[in-house]
C-alpha cells in the first residue's frame, strides 16, 4: 500500500492537498533533526518529488524540543503551494527522535488514527524537570507508549539511539533507516543510501545504522511490548543464591547464613538473600548474622500477630541492608579500588588494549569523615569539642583529586579500605548502628498493633541518602517524619500519613512540601508545630 | 568561526542566468542581493536571520570579486546607520537583523534615514522572530514601518517571491527615495526551495567610487528646517511615488475569480497558510487555484486605497488575515471603506484570533467561520454544519505525562558552572536581586538554576539594576554576555555603573563568541579572523572605562574558584562596580574546532587524550543533588537492576565531553565521591605504556590479594 491511498474518511475527500505528503520531525535540540530533514528532502528530490522543508531554528534548538516539517509531492505539473508548518490532523508521517517527543506530537494533535504513521525511537533523553527530583521524577514511558499506539494509524517504535550508538553513528541515520524501512515514503532504499553517501561525512557508520534500523522497521509489525519498551528492567527473581568464592572458613559461614535465609518467610527470601549479600560484602559474615537476627525477629513478630504476608520483614530486608551498608569512607574506598570497578571504568571510556586510562576521583572529605574513621572514644572526644572539630575541619576541608590509576594514590585508598576489619570500633559505625537499631526496634514494636504503620516506618529509611550536607538533610527529614509517625500512632490513618509525609520529604529540596505536610498533620492533631526544623 | 559553515552552499551564489538555485530562503535572499547590484551589505546576527550573516561571512570572496563591501556590524543600530551610504550616493545597500528586538535597537538610525530619504536603494531585511520557536517578546515590525514611513514588504513565503521582493525592494526604494523593509518570517528564512537565477551584477557605483567623489546635500540632513520639509515630502512626493511603483509593477497580487460574494485580504507571508486552509476546505487546488478571490499584500505598508476598494467592489464581505496585534491593516482598511462609504463588511479579528501566531489550525478555523457566516454555499456540507470532531481530541492524560522541554545549556557548556557557583554562593549568603541579559546565559532562569528575575534587552542587564545601585544590605548582581557587552553593554551598562558609582556586581559571561546566535566572532573572540579584528580583551575595555575591581577567570569549570570570586565580589570593601569576567570557550564551538583535529591526530597515529566523566553507580545514592547543580543533558538517570535500590542513580551517557562540571560541583558543594574522570589515552608513548603496565601490575597484585581474603560474589556487579 502506498501512503497516498488513505482510508478516505470524508474530510479527505474534499482536501485538495491530499496529494501532498506531509512529514513532521520532532527532536530534542542537538539530535541532528536538521540533518535528517535535509536527507529526506534530498532523497525526495532524487525520486522526482518536489519537496519543501522548514524549521524554526534559533535558541529553541539548544537542547529544547524542536520541530522540522517537510511537504513533498510526486511529479507536480507546476509549483505546488506547500504549507510551512504542520497542522493538527493533517500529517502523514511523524518521526520522533525520542519517546517524550513522540508523546508531544500526539498531544499536539499531529498524530491521528486515520492517517498518521508514527516512527519513534523509544529511548529517553530526560528533561531537566525529571532529573532534579529527589526521588524518581521520570515521566511514565508506558503512558506515552499507550497514548501513541492509540493515536497512530501505525506505530513503529524501537530504540533507534541504541542502534546509532552500537554502529558508531548518529541517531539521524537510524531514524532515516526506520523511516525508509517502514515503507511509508514511496522512495526506494537505494535512493536514501545514495543520499547518505553524497552527504560525505561518516558515511560508512551512517549506512550501518541506516541498514540496522531499516531491517528492524521492515520486520516490525506490532512488537512484543515487554522487551521493547524502555521500562525500568523488572528486577529478576534470582533462581539460586550466588555461590561466593573465598576462604573455606568464610564460605562455610556463608552457607550457614544462606540456610537461615531459606528459613525466612517465602515472601522475604529473595530480598533477604540480596540484602545479606550486600551486608556481608560490606563487612563480614558476622555482620550478615546481625542482619538476619533483625529479620528473624520481624518475621517472628509478624507470625505471632498473624500477618502472613510478612510485609514488614520484606521491607526490612531491603531497607536494613541499605542502612547497614552505609556509605562511609571505607566503603567508598573499597568500591573505588576493586578490579571489577577498574574494568567498568575502562568499558565506560571505551578503552581498548592499546590505550591507557587515567582515573581521577573527586573527593572532598571533612572533619566528619575523619572523625568517622577514628576509634570511637577519640572521634567522640573531638566531636564533642566544637572548636577542635572546626580546627580539624579547616585542616582537611578541601577538594582532593585522587589519581587511582597511579600506584601511590591507589595504595592510599587501598589502605583506607583495609580499615574495614576495624570498622566496628570506629565512631561512624557507632552512630550508624545506634540509628538503625532504634529505627528497627520502633518498627518491630509496631508490628502487633499497626502493621501498616510498621511498613511505612521501615520505608522511611529511603529518605537517608547521599553524603555530608545531603546526608544530614535526609537524616533530619527522616527524624521529623519519624517523630510525626510517633505522634500519629494509634490513629487509623497513621500509616497513610507517614507515607504522605515521606513523599512530601522527597518532593523538593527546600523542604517546603514537608513543612506544609507537617503543618497539616499538626492542624488535625491539634498540636503546636515544632519550632526547630531540619 | 560560526557554528554552521556555508562554505559549500555559498558556491550557489555564483549561479548565472537561467540556472536553478536550490536551497534555503536566506541564501536565496543573499543571491538576490548580488543580482540586484548591491554595493554594500551588513547586519547583526540573531535568529532567524543569523544564517544570512553567516552566509555573508562565508561569501566574502564572492563579495570581494563583485566589489561589494561587507560589514559585520557591532549592532543593529550600526547596521542601520551604515545605510547612510545610500543617502547621497546612488549605491544600493542592504542590512539584515532580527525583529522586533533588532529593529528596536536600530530605530534611531532608521528614523533619521527615513526622514532625509535615500538616493540609492536601501533595504532592511528583518527576520521576524514571531510565533513558535521565538525567543523574544511578541510584537510587530509593522509599527516601525508606519511610524517612520518605511515601506514594508511581506512577500509570499516561497523563493521566487522573496527574490522578487529584493529586486523590487531596491527599485521601489529608489523610485520613492524611501528605505524599504523586507520582512521574512521565521519559517520562510529556513524554507528549502528553488528559483531561477539571474547573473550577479557589480554595483554601478561602488563605495570606493563614492569615496573618490564625496557628496553632500544639506537638505537631506535631519536638522531644521530640512526636517520639517522631510515630513511634507514624505506625504507629498515619496508616498505617491511609492504607490505608483507598487501599482505599476503589480507588487500586490490578486488570485481567484474576478466576481464573488466574498474575498480574502492577506499579508503575503500568510499566503501558504491561507491556501492550505482553502485546500483542506476544498476551495483551492494543490497549485493554489482558489475558488475565492485573494488580495495578497506583498506590500504590507503603504496600503493602496484604490486597489483595496477595487477588490471590495461587488463583495458582501472580505476577511483580513493579519497576523499579530494591533490590527493596523484591518483598521486602515476599515477606515478606507468607511470614508468611501462602501457597503462591504470588513471581518478580521474575531473569527481569527485576536493575538498569537496564525497557525494552520487557527486560520482554517477562522476561514471556515467566516465562510459559514458569509458564503455557506461554498463550503462542503460537513464544514457548513459540523456536528462532530473529525479526529478524537488529543488525550489529555498524555499531556500531563509529557514533561516540558524548554531550551537549556548544551552538553559541557562553560556557563553551567558559573550558575552552579552562583547557586552555591546564594546558599551561603542568601538570595540576591539578580538581573539577567540576553544570550545563552539567560537559560539560568530555568530549572535547575532559577537565577535571574528580569531581562530588559541586549547588553542592558547591569543597567536594569540601576535603581538598586548601592546602599542596600546586599549587592545586586547582573549577568551580561560577551555578545551583549560589545553590542551595547560597555557603555549602557558598565559605563553607566561606573559613572553612577554603582556598588553592584556585574558578571560578564565570556564564551569567545556570539554563541546564542550561532557562534559568530566578536571583538573579544580568541580566534584569528581573516577579515575582522579580534582578541580585544573585555577586561581591558572594562578597565578602560573606569572599573577598578576586575577579576578575570579563565576556566569557568573551576567551580570552587568561581564561587570564591563571586563571594569576594559580593563582600569586598572595594568601591565602585565589581566586574567578574568568567571566560571559557563555548563547548559547541570548541568541539567543532577540536573534533576534526582529534580525528586527524588519531589517523596519523599521534597521542590523543580524551576526557570523559563517569559515576560509580554503587557509590551514588540517587539523591540527584548533582543534577540540581547541573542540568547537563549528558548527566542523566539510570535504573539499577537491584531491587534493594528504590531511586535511579546518576549516570553519564556517551555525549559527555569531559568538561569537568560534574566533578567540580561535587567537590565545591561537597556532594559525594561518585564522580570520576577518566582520560582515555590513545596511541600512548612507549615510556608511558611501560609506566602504565608497571602500575597495572602492582595494582592488580593488591586487588587479587584483597579478594583472596574475603568472600567475592560472582553475580554481584560490584
Amino acid at each position: 500500500m502506498t501512503p497516498l491511498d488513505h482510508a478516505a474518511p470524508d474530510s479527505r475527500d474534499r482536501d485538495q492537498s491530499a496529494g501532498v505528503l506531509k512529514v513532521a520531525i520532532l527532536a530534542v535540540g542537538g539530535q541532528g533533526g536538521g540533518v535528517l530533514t535535509d536527507w529526506i528532502v534530498d532523497a525526495a528530490e532524487r525520486s522526482g518529488f518536489r519537496a519543501q522543508s522548514t524549521s524554526v531554528p534559533g535558541v529553541a534548538q539548544r537542547t529544547g524540543a524542536t520541530i522540522y516539517y517537510i511537504e513533498m509531492m510526486a511529479q507536480p505539473e507546476r509549483e505546488p503551494v506547500f504549507a510551512l508548518m504542520p497542522a493538527p490532523g493533517d500529517v502523514d508521517v511523524v518521526v520522533a527522535a525520542e519517546l517524550m517527543e513522540a508523546g508531544r506530537a500526539v498531544t499536539r494533535g499531529l498524530v491521528t488514527p486515520g492517517r498518521t504513521t508514527l516512527i519513534a525511537s523509544t529511548h529517553r533523553v530526560l528533561a531537566v524537570s525529571e532529573k532534579i527530583a529527589l526521588g524518581d521524577g521520570r515521566a511514565e514511558s508506558g503512558a506515552v507508549l499507550d497514548g501513541a499506539r492509540e493515536a497512530a494509524k501505525r506505530f513503529v517504535h524501537f530504540d533507534m539511539n541504541r542502534i546509532a550508538v552500537e554502529t558508531g553513528s548518529h541517531i539521524s541515520a537510524s531514524l532515516l533507516g526506520a523511516l525508509a524501512g517502514s515503507g511509508v515514503l514511496p522512495i526506494p532504499r537505494a535512493t536514501f543510501e545514495e543520499t547518505i553517501r553524497e552527504s560525505g561525512r561518516g558515511v560508512e557508520a551512517s549506512l550501518r545504522a541506516f541498514a540496522a534500523a531499516f531491517a528492524r522497521a521492515e520486520a516490525e509489525e506490532e512488537p512484543a511490548a515487554a522487551s521493547e519498551d524502555p521500562e525500568p528492567p523488572e528486577p529478576s527473581e534470582r533462581p539460586e543464591p550466588p555461590e561466593p568464592t573465598g576462604p573455606a572458613r568464610l564460605r562455610r559461614q556463608w552457607a550457614d547464613l544462606v540456610a537461615r535465609v531459606d528459613a525466612l518467610p517465602a515472601a522475604a527470601r529473595d530480598m533477604a538473600g540480596r540484602g545479606l549479600e550486600k551486608v556481608v560484602d560490606f563487612q563480614d559474615p558476622a555482620y550478615g548474622a546481625e542482619y538476619l537476627d533483625a529479620l528473624e525477629r520481624a518475621a517472628e513478630a509478624e507470625r505471632a500477630a498473624g500477618h502472613r504476608a510478612h510485609r514488614v520483614t520484606t521491607e526490612l530486608a531491603k531497607h536494613l541492608a541499605n542502612a547497614m551498608a552505609y556509605d562511609d569512607v571505607i566503603r567508598v574506598a573499597d568500591r573505588k579500588v576493586r578490579a571489577a570497578r577498574f574494568e567498568r571504568v575502562q568499558a565506560h571510556a571505551e578503552a581498548d588494549a592499546d590505550s591507557l586510562v587515567h582515573i581521577t576521583e573527586y573527593m572532598h572529605p571533612g572533619a566528619a569523615e575523619v572523625c568517622g574513621v577514628m576509634p570511637r572514644p577519640i572521634g567522640a572526644f573531638i566531636e564533642a569539642r566544637p572548636k577542635l572539630y572546626d580546627w580539624l575541619h579547616r585542616r582537611v576541608d578541601k577538594g582532593r583529586r585522587v589519581r587511582t590509576d597511579a600506584f601511590w594514590p591507589f595504595f592510599g585508598l587501598y589502605l583506607l579500605s583495609g580499615l574495614r576489619r576495624w570498622r566496628r570500633a570506629l565512631l561512624r559505625h557507632a552512630h550508624e548502628r545506634a540509628h538503625w537499631r532504634s529505627w528497627t526496634e520502633r518498627a518491630l514494636a509496631l508490628i502487633p498493633t499497626d502493621e501498616a504503620l510498621a511498613v511505612e516506618t521501615v520505608r522511611c529509611r529511603r529518605l537517608i541518602k547521599g553524603y555530608s550536607d545531603t546526608h544530614a538533610r535526609g537524616l533530619s527529614r527522616f527524624d521529623r517524619v519519624m517523630r510525626m509517625g510517633e505522634a500519629l500512632e494509634g490513629r487509623e490513618d497513621a500509616a497513610d500519613w507517614v507515607r504522605r509525609l515521606r513523599e512530601a520529604a522527597l518532593a523538593d529540596e527546600s523542604g517546603e512540601a514537608l513543612d506544609g505536610a507537617i503543618r497539616t498533620v499538626h492542624s488535625f492533631l491539634d498540636d503546636e508545630p515544632p519550632a526547630a526544623r531540619g | 568561526m560560526a557554528e554552521r559553515s556555508f562554505a559549500k552552499e555559498v558556491e550557489t551564489l555564483r549561479l548565472g542566468a537561467g540556472e536553478t538555485f536550490r536551497g534555503e530562503g536566506i541564501l536565496a535572499i543573499t543571491k538576490a542581493l548580488l543580482e540586484s547590484g548591491v554595493g554594500y551589505v551588513g547586519g547583526y546576527q540573531g535568529a532567524p536571520i543569523s544564517h544570512l550573516m553567516d552566509v555573508l561571512a562565508d561569501a566574502q570572496d564572492i563579495l570581494g570579486e563583485l566589489g561589494v563591501r561587507y560589514e559585520a556590524n557591532a549592532s543593529e543600530a550600526s547596521a542601520a546607520a551604515m545605510l547612510a551610504a545610500s543617502v547621497h550616493y546612488p549605491i544600493r545597500g542592504a542590512v539584515a537583523f532580527k525583529s522586533t528586538v533588532g529593529t528596536n535597537v536600530a530605530s534611531d538610525a532608521l528614523a533619521n534615514l527615513a526622514s532625509g530619504g535615500v538616493t540609492g536603494g536601501a533595504l532592511v531585511v528583518v527576520g521576524e522572530d514571531y510565533g513558535e520557536g521565538s525567543s523574544i517578546m511578541q510584537e510587530r515590525s509593522h509599527a516601525f514601518a508606519m511610524k517612520s514611513q518605511i515601506w514594508l514588504l511581506d512577500p509570499r513565503p516561497n523563493l521566487p517571491s522573496m527574490v522578487d521582493a529584493v529586486h523590487h525592494g531596491f527599485a521601489l526604494s529608489e523610485a520613492s527615495n524611501t528605505p524599504v523593509m523586507l520582512e521574512v518570517r521565521i519559517r520562510a528564512c529556513h524554507v528549502h526551495g528553488q528559483f531561477t537565477a539571474k547573473d550577479n551584477r557589480r554595483p554601478p557605483v561602488s563605495v570606493r567610487d563614492a569615496l573618490s567623489n564625496p557628496q553632500r546635500k544639506t537638505d537631506r540632513i535631519v536638522l531644521p528646517p530640512a526636517a520639517f520639509a522631510h515630513e511634507q515630502e514624505k506625504i507629498a512626493q515619496r508616498w505617491p511615488a511609492a504607490v505608483r511603483y507598487i501599482r505599476e509593477n503589480r507588487l500586490n497580487e490578486v488570485f481567484g475569480p474576478a466576481q464573488a460574494k466574498v474575498g480574502l485580504v492577506l499579508q503575503g507571508g500568510m499566503y501558504n497558510t491561507v491556501v492550505r486552509a482553502l485546500q483542506r476546505l476544498g476551495l483551492a487546488d494543490v497549485y493554489g487555484e482558489s475558488a475565492i478571490p485573494l488580495y495578497v499584500l506583498n506590500v504590507a505598508y503603504p496600503l493602496i486605497d484604490e486597489e483595496f476598494l477595487d477588490f471590495c467592489a461587488g463583495k458582501e464581505a472580505v476577511l483580513v488575515v493579519e497576523e499579530g496585534q494591533p490590527a493596523y491593516i484591518e483598521q486602515a482598511f476599515g477606515a478606507m471603506l468607511h470614508k468611501a462609504a462602501r457597503p462591504t463588511r470588513l471581518i478580521g479579528k474575531g473569527p481569527l484570533p485576536e493575538a498569537g501566531e496564525y497557525t494552520g489550525a487557527a486560520v482554517m478555523e477562522g476561514l471556515a467561520a467566516f465562510l459559514r457566516d458569509w458564503a455557506p454555499e461554498q463550503l462542503p456540507p460537513q464544514d457548513r454544519a459540523p456536528n462532530r470532531p473529525e479526529d478524537p481530541p488529543a488525550p489529555t492524560a498524555l499531556a500531563a505525562a509529557v514533561p516540558p522541554r524548554p531550551p537549556g545549556f548544551c552538553v559541557g557548556c562553560p556557563e553551567r558552572p558559573i550558575f552552579a557557583a552562583m547557586k552555591l554562593v546564594e546558599q551561603e549568603l542568601g538570595p540576591h536581586q539578580i538581573a539577567a541579559d540576553i544570550g545563552c546565559h539567560l537559560f539560568s532562569i530555568m530549572p535547575p538554576f532559577e537565577i535571574g528575575g528580569t531581562t530588559m534587552g541586549f547588553g542592558l542587564g547591569p543597567a536594569s539594576n540601576g535603581a538598586f545601585d548601592g546602599g542596600g544590605e546586599r549587592r545586586a548582581i547582573s549577568f551580561l554576555g560577551d555578545g551583549g557587552f560589545w553590542h551595547n553593554g560597555l557603555t549602557s551598562s558598565v559605563g553607566n555603573a561606573v559613572y553612577n558609582k554603582s556598588d553592584n556586581v556585574i558578571v560578564i559571561v565570556d564564551n569567545y563568541y556570539s554563541a546564542a546566535t550561532g557562534g559568530q566572532d566578536i571583538l573579544s573572540s580568541r580566534a584569528e579572523n581573516r577579515s575582522k579584528s579580534t582578541q580585544h580583551p573585555i577586561a581591558d575595555a572594562v578597565r578602560g572605562i573606569g572599573v577598578t575591581w576586575v577579576r578575570q577567570i579563565d576556566r569557568t569549570y573551576d567551580v570552587p574558584q568561581m564561587r570564591q570570586v563571586l563571594h569576594e565580589a559580593l563582600t569586598t570593601e572595594a568601591e565602585g562596580p565589581k566586574v567578574v569576567i568568567a571566560s571559557s570557550e563555548c563547548m559547541l564551538n570548541r568541539q567543532r574546532r577540536e573534533r576534526p583535529q582529534r580525528a586527524k591526530a588519531l589517523r596519523e597515529g599521534r597521542r590523543v587524550e580524551t576526557p570523559k566523566f563517569g559515576v560509580d553507580e554503587d557509590v551514588c545514592t540517587g539523591d540527584h543533588a548533582c543534577m540540581r547543580l547541573s542540568g547537563c543533558p549528558s548527566l542523566t538517570l539510570k535504573t539499577l537492576d537491584d531491587p534493594l535500590r528504590d531511586d535511579p542513580v546518576a549516570s553519564i551517557d556517551e555525549s559527555c565531553v569531559g568538561c569537568g562540571n560534574c566533578g567540580e560541583v561535587a567537590d565545591a558543594a561537597v556532594l559525594c565521591p561518585s564522580f570520576y574522570r577518566v582520560d582515555l589515552v590513545r596511541n600512548p608513548g612507549r615510556w608511558e605504556k611501560l609506566v602504565g603496565s608497571v602500575r597495572a601490575a602492582l595494582i592488580g597484585f593488591l586487588q587479587r590479594r584483597r579478594m583472596r581474603g574475603r568472600l567475592a560474589f560472582e553475580g554481584n556487579p560490584l
